[in-house]
Formats: structure tokens, sequence, C-alpha cells
């Protein structure tokens, strides 16, 4: 029987689970998180019981059927608290997947595996450019507050500006809503003309994907009846404050995202939530050797397989695309991992509406592609990198000065994208303003942000009392 | 008060009845609900900030609130680098604002 390691407990790695045991596979799915269900499903502990959890949720009920499938599958197993820390290529072609477990950032248990077939559902994070006082106390990620507000109810502010680009602004207000904050503005940076370019084009296409269509028309009513006000092609330039946010200021946007001087208005605020789209999580992708596409996300065939042989990748890390997509390129990675093909009847249903959500997804990456100017709204003492306090002066002046073309020559020195978080809040802008300020298009050493070898921090203790040699199955207990 | 807890006689989703737990931070107790993070414990109570950066000894808190960015990490019961938004809180939890200085320039070592 296939063996198969998923790295993720989202909706795409839970979705490529279940196939994956429906065509016989036997499954071990590994999550860092202490819940299954992901970013997307994130809920409450079970010591936390709600009467109606649901309201909180789309598609409640698909997860609560995927998780009660495999929870009680003998054929599978799901291990929480548990990540990749490393992934390496062996000589034989074959990948050792090498994770550790317990207490998150406490003392952990180490274990290496060998699966037959790995798929990779890791996801992605909010994208968030950086704004002149954004390190400030009371700034968030828009993800941040829809995690604190369905994982933990809480409301981060009381009156908020939530700003960003991208139709996850309008679930990210309603969850605040219900967590009972005032949204006292969103500000989406695209400009209307282009996302009624992008978004009404080719109707037709959409005709699968209406109940997307309807889900955002009821968020726009949601808008309406709270008396959200939603105002597009403007933007956060700046957060004021001392020890934390006071108030922002926002300003009228032009077509690549460049404040228009004279249209600038401060607004008293607590809290500031900030989306720009999403990055998605690749230094497992990497590390195993898997081909990119052009615009940086997983090169997938038609069957979810990746460049290597044996590694699947299903999610937002082959594409923003939203669960729809996820769920359905899951379904079929699980399937085809463990055997089967895209033309079996089970999954003619998952194949149409990857097709469709596809498409869905191409309409909202043009719709709300970052705008070009957005860094005519940083000053030269902006923090760029949040971890190393690289602000983006430093980064102009040293890429103007060194006439270096390499990133890693240009990140040693100005120590851009090297601390904690390894370049993942900071690397693409980091990698952008760079690029602009030495006026090359790529880096000439032809490395990327996206490369972590170490996927995640682990205590050198903890690496010390790893034993040397228990390679298993997924399944064996060393 | 601006980050808090949501009220559950408010609350669309009808919570049940919940245990609290209580941490200490900088000499004060902080009461959350059991189940919650280090970080929504501290949010709950309208704590926002709880790590001093290295370089601009700027206040930080809680950033992507999914693991992801390392701004909330924190020192729990004696353990560094701990991030705040993915420990859960137990009861009796001591947590300490992180401060990590940047080493000194050592006189006349390298330029």
């Amino acid at each position: 029987m296939t063996d198969i390691l998923v790295i993720g407990a989202g909706p795409a790695g839970l979705a490529a689970a279940a196939a994956a045991r429906r065509r016989g596979a036997t499954v071990r799915v590994i999550d860092s998180a202490e819940r299954t269900g992901g970013q997307y499903w994130r809920h409450l502990p079970e010591s936390r019981p709600a009467g109606r959890e649901a309201v909180l949720h789309h598609q409640w009920n698909t997860y609560q059927s995927l998780r009660q499938a495999l929870e009680f599958d003998p054929g599978c197993t799901i291990d929480t608290e548990t990540q990749v820390w490393a992934v390496e290529r062996r000589a034989d072609g074959t990948l050792r997947v090498n994770l550790a477990s317990g207490d998150v950032d406490g003392t952990r248990a180490t274990e290496s595996v060998v699966p037959d077939r790995l798929i990779l559902a890791t996801g992605a994070h909010d994208r968030a450019l950086p704004v002149p006082g954004w390190t400030l106390p009371g700034v968030f990620t828009a993800g941040a507050a829809q995690a604190m507000a369905k994982g933990e109810r809480i409301a981060v502010g009381d009156r908020v500006v939530v700003a960003g680009s991208g139709p996850f602004l309008f679930p990210v207000t309603a969850s605040l809503g219900q967590a009972g904050a005032r949204v006292v503005g969103v500000f989406e940076a695209s400009r209307p003309s282009r996302m009624a370019r992008h978004w009404l084009a080719r109707p037709w296409e959409l005709a699968g994907a209406s109940h997307k269509v309807s889900e955002l028309a009821g968020y726009v009513a949601h808008h309406v009846r709270g008396r959200v006000p939603y105002r597009t092609g403007y933007g956060v330039v700046e957060i004021h404050g001392t020890a934390r946010v006071e108030a922002v200021t926002v300003a009228r946007l032009d077509a690549d995202w460049a404040p228009v001087l004279g249209t600038e208005r401060r607004i008293d605020c607590d809290a500031v939530c900030l989306g720009h789209g999403f990055t998605p999580r690749l230094e497992l992708a990497v590390a195993a050797g898997c081909e990119l596409t052009d615009e940086r996300f997983v090169r997938v065939d038609g069957e979810q397989r990746t460049s290597v042989d044996g590694v699947f990748a299903a999610g937002e890390i082959t594409a923003i695309g939203g669960v729809d997509l996820a769920l359905a390129e899951g379904e079929i990675a699980g399937w085809v991992a463990a055997g089967g093909s895209t033309a079996d009847a089970p999954v003619r249903s998952a194949r149409r509406a990857r097709d469709r959500f596809t498409r869905f997804a191409e309409r909202i990456a043009t719709a709300h592609r970052i705008g070009a100017s957005w860094s005519s709204w940083l000053q030269d003492d902006t923090i760029v990198c949040r971890c190393e306090e690289v602000d983006a002066g430093t980064l102009n002046r040293v890429a103007e000065s060194t006439a270096s073309v390499g990133l890693r020559s240009l990140k040693l020195t100005t120590r851009a994208g090297l601390g904690l978080c390894q370049g993942r809040i900071c690397g693409r802008t980091v990698e952008q303003l760079l690029a602009g300020a030495s006026g090359c298009t790529a880096f000439a050493d032809g490395t990327t942000t996206d490369r972590r070898p170490i996927a995640a921090p682990l205590r050198i203790g903890d690496l010390a009392r790893a034993p040397q040699s228990t390679e298993t199955s997924p399944h064996q207990i060393p | 008060m601006s980050a808090r807890p949501v009220d559950p006689k408010r609350d669309p989703i009808r919570p049940g009845p919940t245990d609290s737990v209580t941490i200490t931070f900088e000499g004060r107790e902080y009461v959350g609900v059991r189940g919650q993070s280090v970080a929504g414990v501290l949010l709950a109570n309208d704590v926002l900030d709880w790590r001093t950066s290295s370089t601009r000894h700027e206040p930080r808190g809680l950033f992507c609130g999914i693991g992801v960015c390392f701004d909330c990490v924190v020192t729990v019961d004696g353990q560094r680098d701990v991030r705040a938004c993915q420990r859960t809180a137990r009861d009796g939890a001591q947590v300490e604002r992180q401060h990590d200085e940047l080493p000194r320039r050592v006189e006349g070592a390298g330029s």
C-alpha cells in the first residue's frame, strides 16, 4: 500500500488525505497548528464549545465531514503541532522529511520519515506592504485579525481600519464586525475601473463560480447594512501613534498605487489591518526541488504533480484561488498520489471545479495586482524588514552604492530578511526594492528569498537529542 | 479599551460555558479563557506590546497571528523565543517581555 505524507491540514490537505484514503493509500497528515482546518477554518478549541460556531465560517459542513471521515479512519493518522523543519533530497532521489513535534517553540521531539509520496499543502500567508508606522502595536495583518476573531473570539480593536487589496478584505471586515469591532473604513487600493474590467469580463466564465459572486455580493450587502465605508482606489499611506496606533492617513492612489498629493485625510482608529494579497509558503517545495512558475508558485501539471517525482502540490502554493480551488486540487492530488488518474469518474467533478476556479483565481490576481508605484508612500526611515529593523533608506543606499546585483550579498550587507522570520514577511518587498534601486529585473546570483533550508526554528538541544538513524515509513513509530 | 474579548452574551455563536486561565506578565495577572493563546490572553486585556525590538528599542506585539512573522516572541516560564500567538496559555504561566540587546562592538576589532 502506498504511504502518503500530507503536509498541511487546511482545505487542500484534508481533501487530499480523504481522496487518497478513498483510493486505498495509507495517509499521515501533519500540521504545525494545534487544530486542523488551516487558516481558512481556524476555529475555537474543544474546550470552548459553541452552539452556532458555523456562523463564522463558509463551508463549515465540508470541514466537519472531512474531519470526521479522517479522524475515525484507522488508515489515516493526523498529527497536529507537528512541523517539518527540513526536507532533504537523498542520493537515491527519495526525500527525507524531518519533523519536530510537541509544544510549539517548546522542547520538541524529532523524527525523520521517508514517504512513498509527498503532498504539499502548505498554504499561504498574508502579504502586508510596509507603511510608515506599520511596526506600531495595533497594526496587524488582515489574517491576524481574522485568526483572533475566529480562533479566540477577540476583537483586535474598537475602531478598526482595514486596508490593502483583494476580496479577502471582505471576510476580514465581516469577522471584525461579528467580533463587535467598529470598522471605520475599508480601503481597497485597486481602482474601480480595474476591478470592474477584470471582475466583470467574460461573465460566462463565472457561471460555475456563481456562489463566489453571491458570497461577495453578500459581503457588499453587509457593508451597506453595517454602513462600513468601502473606498476603492484608496490606501493607508501612514500610521500614527507613539506607543500604539492612534490614527492613519489615507490617500487616494493612482492606477499604479502612488498616493495622489492633496487627497490625504486623517482617521482616528486604534487598530489597522493590512492585507495586500498573499505569499505562498514555498520553502518545503523549494527544498524538495520543485520547479516554480514565473509568478513564483509551485508548478504543477493537470494531475497536481510537481516537477519532482512523487511530490504533489495543492492549494494556495499553486495559485491564490480560495477554498474551492484548494479543495478541488487537494482531491485530485490525493487521488492521483494514491495511484488514481484524473480520468477516473470519482474525481471528474473535482477536475471541472479546478478548471473553473483557476480562471476565477486569475481574475482576482489581475484585478488586485500590487501597483508598481506603491513604494512612493515609503519614507527613508520606514522599516521594511521588521525583524532586523532595516529601513527603506538603507536598502536604497546600499543597492545604489555597491552597484551589486546579487541578492545574497545585498541581504548580507543590509541584513534585510536575515532575522527570525527569515524573510517570510519582507522577502518579496525587499527583492522588489533592491531590484528597483539596483536597476535590475533579476538578481545576478539567481537567488530568491523563497529558499529556507531550515524551514522552522528548532532548539539546538532538540537537535542534539535527535537519534541519527531513525528513518521510518510515515506510520511506524521509531 | 480597544482590543477585547467578544462579550459572550452578545456573541452570535452562542458560546457555552468556559474555564478561565491566568497568566502573569510584568508583575500583573491577566485572566483569559482556557484554550486561548498567550497573545490572545494579553490582547483580551488590551495589552498590545510584549517585546522590545533590538535596534530601535520599539514596542512590538502580535502582527501576523499565524506563527509566520515571529514578532510576538516572548519568554514563557524561562523558555525564550516562544511565539505568543502559537503557544496556548497555561494556568500560572510566567510570561516575560523579550528584549534582545545587540552584541556590543568590541573596541579595536574590525572596522
